[in-house]
């Protein structure tokens, strides 16, 4: 039998990276899988995505997905600022960037203020857990209050909501969804990748070694207990007809279009969300904050906002495989400068 | 080559010799009070009638109300360090009156702005008041242009008694507003009106004058931020990162300035970004996530910026990724002194990362150096594979120097070894193995590169800090890490070779003494050489412009008696480097060093070396 192969002629195993050495049944493995189902199914070459990390468990991760796409495993919470440089390089390039909640709400949270406010093309994932799983389970910026671990006792803080930070930072691409649910986890990746800026999804991703306790926010039982959608989402890549499921009732459908043409056709399940209002997302994510549920899909997306490379008027031919004549500029004008010079 | 004439205008008294363009002239002021364009103005006008001329401003760390001085060197023969001794003093600042009176070398001359009140008690000196404020009023300038025009007043009143070509002064004024009529003409008003005022109120007691010369032609004046920023621009700087710091600042917005003008292409799209960060963290993250992917990535900051991208610069270092940091060095913590300057920042860049590393470094020592090794910094960079700091200093950054132009790049780009679709194909057939980003092929310790972007199947790896194998394979295998460590050791013994070479200035017959320093301090240590030739101690002198030391290094060491290594720093930190290096030699190299802030001058270095040399 020939091995299945996608409209880019690779197969599914050529989108898989080096065996992951996280714990059995750990969160950030199901992502992984996604990550590659989605890039596989949405035929994009490995080459043309460059993998980012910071450190934790959850930036271990790019080593176990797109084996053929670049990748760098940076600083603890600095991995925004390293993409940013890289993918100026060539603006055909699109970053996947992948972080936990400590090394994106803790250490980091500066940074991923900041490429949030410079919408550079990247989909920016965070694998939340609540703890710090690499280095054995303390409290992160995402705990909820009252969690009481081992060893740590009980954490008196308020967590932080990465995506109340990223709508209110100005975000243009907002998701979260749950590794439990790796259908939504899929979908909501290939929005994200075919969004031109970036994109942010929280994914909840429970810390079988640290943090899955009955009961924690990020522990599976409660994540399976307590996540509302608000939408089924379904991504149709441009290249395809949009052609309404069954499941899609005419008025009960959101159609938004992304940059190339593809679009999220949302369903509508408890409510008629809006998710291109920015109002709307801040009040939404409020109120299940408020209720204690687990608010999963697209939040908010705003598909026209320049990315940094539009800012910073870069041609759409790679910066880094210019050469000396494009980079050096000519004797005369020096000669002009020395003449400017006092 | 002509020598100074007295001017004719100006009629010194009956016996006094005339003292010609070998003075130095300190204009104390209040910081933001716009001072900064008069003495400047006054410096560029002495500069273009032919004097050798440099400017020190020792300014605080202040927006506006502290004191501060302005220095300027006028010597004949082209001595350009600072001098601790005023001739003549220009007054203005009624908080510094006191202690700018009593700086006055006696035989000298204070000028001094005669709405001071204030006791001079000195006879041994020529006093000449400005009416300031009158002249000031006179120009009919607004009254919220009245202090910043008060400051041209002096600068008249200078001109006319010292001889200091009006013409010159109309030019320097042109150049500082470039071209605009009306600042101009407001300013050419009051200096015009102060110098009449001069001629017709003052008679002519003290010595001192400029005369012209031919000795500035073929010299511009600019400083080294300017310098750095457009050397970087002629080795095709792509990508900036970067956050604001005294006294740094100025050449990433040199940059900013530049950039546009000569990096668009036909289509009007920039070949280049400039990213202001939202700190140094992520200023060099930025760079060295630019620089792994191909770009010629840089930043600039000063020391405590450099302390919070340690942790960034030891990845890059340990990740082989291509980068480079300038460090216009300040002097000490963040509150330390910020707008003065030192050479206290050597060790921390040599030694800086985790585990065991050392460097590489360029420091220039003016302008025109600072230019050149803008654009070698990206080859060498290249090259290693590594992060290549290029040290400066406030006092180069952002003082203005006479200096040669700048030399158009005499080499061409060294994008290093990196591999691209078509070399990929190649490079098994050529090396005889497969290509690994760590496999050392070439025996140099400098592998092949690939970098994001390149389409081909095999070209792409993963970087990490983490231990890794030949193939950028996770590992923590003892072996592994110990051939990395020693094969990225290894590159910088290539470095030794790559860096410019020290600068050496030979007595005639060889001499017993030599002396090493780096930097800014050249000036100060070439004056020095001069005086102790003249007190009969003949000395060699070696000007390191790059670590890791180069072999000729070595060889000045082991070739002299004795060692002076001269530096502007408390603990004497390239001599501690040296003795390390040579530990055989460690005995003959003696430090002089100390730090206060100021740039060092001559006479320091000489009485170092001649309290040293009488032991
Ligand atoms: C500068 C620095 N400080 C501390 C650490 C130690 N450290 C490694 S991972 C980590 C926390 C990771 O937590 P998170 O981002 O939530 O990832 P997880 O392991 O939970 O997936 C810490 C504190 C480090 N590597 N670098
Ligand atoms: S410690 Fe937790 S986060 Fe880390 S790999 Fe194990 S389950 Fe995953
Ligand atoms: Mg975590």
């Amino acid at each position: 039998m020939a091995t299945r192969t996608n409209r880019a002629g690779l197969t599914k195993q050529q989108y898989r990276g080096a065996p992951s050495t996280l714990c059995q049944g750990c969160g950030h493995n199901s992502i992984a899988s996604q990550i590659i189902a989605a890039a596989y199914e949405l035929d994009i070459v490995p080459e043309n995505i460059v993998k980012f990390s910071g450190i934790g468990c959850s930036s271990k991760s790019p080593t176990y997905f797109l084996s053929r796409s670049f990748g760098f495993n940076g600083l603890h919470g600095r991995m925004p600022s390293l993409a940013t440089g890289a993918l100026l390089a060539d603006v055909s390039l699109k970053g996947m960037g992948v972080s936990g909640d400590g090394d994106t709400a803790s250490i980091g949270m500066g940074q991923f203020k900041y490429v949030v406010r410079r919408n550079l093309d990247m989909v920016y994932i965070v694998e939340n857990n609540g703890v710090y799983g690499l280095t054995k389970g303390q409290f992160s910026a995402t705990a909820e209050k009252g969690l009481t671990l081992k060893k740590q006792g009980t954490n008196p803080y308020m967590p932080v909501d990465i995506c109340m930070e990223a709508v209110i930072g100005g975000a243009s691409f907002v998701a979260r969804s749950f590794a439990g649910d790796p259908k939504q986890v899929k979908e909501l990746l290939k929005a994200a990748i075919q969004h031109k800026g970036l994109a942010i999804i929280d994914i909840i991703s429970p810390c079988v070694s640290f943090n899955n306790r009955e009961g924690s926010y990020h522990s599976y039982s409660w994540g399976k207990a307590h996540e509302t959608p608000i939408h089924d989402i379904s991504f149709v890549p441009s290249r395809e007809e949009i052609i309404l499921k069954e499941a899609f009732e005419p008025g009960e459908i959101k159609d938004v279009t992304l940059h190339d043409g593809s679009h999220i056709l949302l369903k509508k399940l408890d409510r008629d969300y809006d998710p291109t209002s920015r109002v709307d997302a801040i009040q939404i994510l409020d109120e299940n904050y408020r209720n204690n549920l687990l608010l999963t899909g697209l939040i908010y997306i705003n598909p026209g906002q320049p990315t940094l490379a539009d800012i910073h008027n870069l041609p759409d031919y790679a910066l880094n495989r210019l050469t000396e004549k494009d980079l050096r500029p000519s004797p005369e004008t020096l000669e002009a400068i020395n003449a400017q010079m006092f | 080559m002509t020598t100074a004439q007295p001017s004719e205008k100006l009629a010194l008294p009956e016996g006094v010799e005339p003292i010609i363009n070998d003075f130095s002239i300190t204009v104390g002021t209040v910081n933001g009070s716009g001072s900064q364009t008069s003495n400047t103005t006054l410096m560029r006008a002495i500069f273009k009638m032919g004097v050798p001329v440099e400017g020190k401003n020792l300014f605080p760390s202040n927006i506006q109300g502290l004191p501060t001085w302005f220095t300027i060197r006028v010597s004949k023969d082209g001595y350009l360090a600072r001098r601790e001794e005023h001739e003549i003093v220009v007054a203005m600042n009624p908080a510094s009156f006191a202690r700018d009176v009593a700086d006055v070398l006696p035989g000298g001359v204070l000028f001094y702005d005669d709405s001071i009140r204030l006791a001079i008690g000195r006879d041994d000196i020529t006093v000449y008041p400005m009416p300031v404020k009158k002249l000031a009023k006179a120009s009919g300038a607004p009254s919220s242009l009245r202090n910043y025009v008060a400051n041209m007043v002096y600068v008249g009143v200078l001109a006319q008694m010292l001889g200091i070509d009006l013409d010159k002064i109309r030019f320097a004024l042109d150049f500082h507003f470039k071209g605009k009529e009306k600042p101009i003409a407001l300013n050419m008003g009051v200096v015009e009106a102060a110098a009449q005022w001069a001629a017709e109120n003052l008679e002519k007691k003290d010595p001192y004058m400029v005369a012209p010369m031919d000795k500035t032609e073929g010299y511009i004046m600019t400083d080294g931020n300017v310098a750095a920023a457009l050397g970087s621009i002629y080795g095709g700087v792509q990508f900036v990162g970067w956050y604001p710091i005294t006294p740094a600042s100025s050449l990433a917005e040199t940059l900013n300035e530049y950039l546009p003008k000569l990096r668009k292409d036909k289509d009007g799209k920039h070949t280049f970004a400039v990213v202001q960060a939202e700190d140094e963290l992520a200023a060099i993250g930025m760079a060295i996530g630019a620089g792994w992917a191909g770009l010629r990535s840089m930043t600039s900051t000063s020391g405590p910026g450099v302390s919070l991208m340690t942790e960034f610069i030891g990845l890059a270092y340990a990740a082989e990724v291509p980068v480079v940091i300038w460090n216009v060095a300040r002097v000490g913590p963040s509150t330390g002194l910020p707008t003065r300057t030192g050479q206290g920042d050597l060790t921390m860049l040599f030694f800086l990362g985790h585990g065991d590393t050392n460097n590489a470094i360029l420091i220039p020592a003016n302008p025109t150096e600072a230019f050149e090794f803008g654009w070698k910094a990206f080859d060498i960079a290249e090259r290693l594979q590594a992060p290549v700091f290029v040290l400066s200093d406030l006092d180069l950054g952002m003082n203005q120097w006479m200096t040669k132009p700048f030399q158009y790049p005499d080499q061409p780009m060294d994008r290093g070894k990196i591999l691209w679709e078509d070399d990929l194909e190649t490079f098994a057939e050529k090396f005889k193995m497969e290509w690994g980003r760590y496999v050392d092929v070439d025996g140099d310790g400098i592998p092949y590169r690939t970098v994001p972007g390149n389409r081909h199947p095999r070209s792409a790896y993963f970087t990490r800090g983490t231990g890794h194998d030949d193939y950028a394979r996770y590992s923590e295998d003892p072996e592994n890490w110990e051939h990395l460590q020693n094969r990225i050791k290894q590159k910088f013994q290539v470095a030794r070779e790559l860096m410019p070479l020290p600068v050496v200035y030979e007595t005639e017959g060889g001499a017993e003494i030599g002396l090493i320093g780096f930097g800014t301090t050249e000036d100060a240590i070439l004056e020095a050489r001069d005086q102790l030739m003249a007190a009969g101690i003949p000395t060699d002198f070696m000007r390191v412009r790059s670590l890791p030391c180069s072999h000729h290094l070595d060889d000045f060491v082991k070739n002299h008696k004795r060692v002076y290594v001269v530096e502007l720093n408390r603990d004497g930190q390239l001599h501690q480097i040296l003795t390390m290096h040579l530990p055989g030699q460690a005995e003959k190299m003696v430090s002089v060093a100390h730090i206060d802030g100021l740039p060092m001058t001559a006479r320091w270095v000489r009485e170092q070396i001649m309290a040293q040399e009488a032991k």
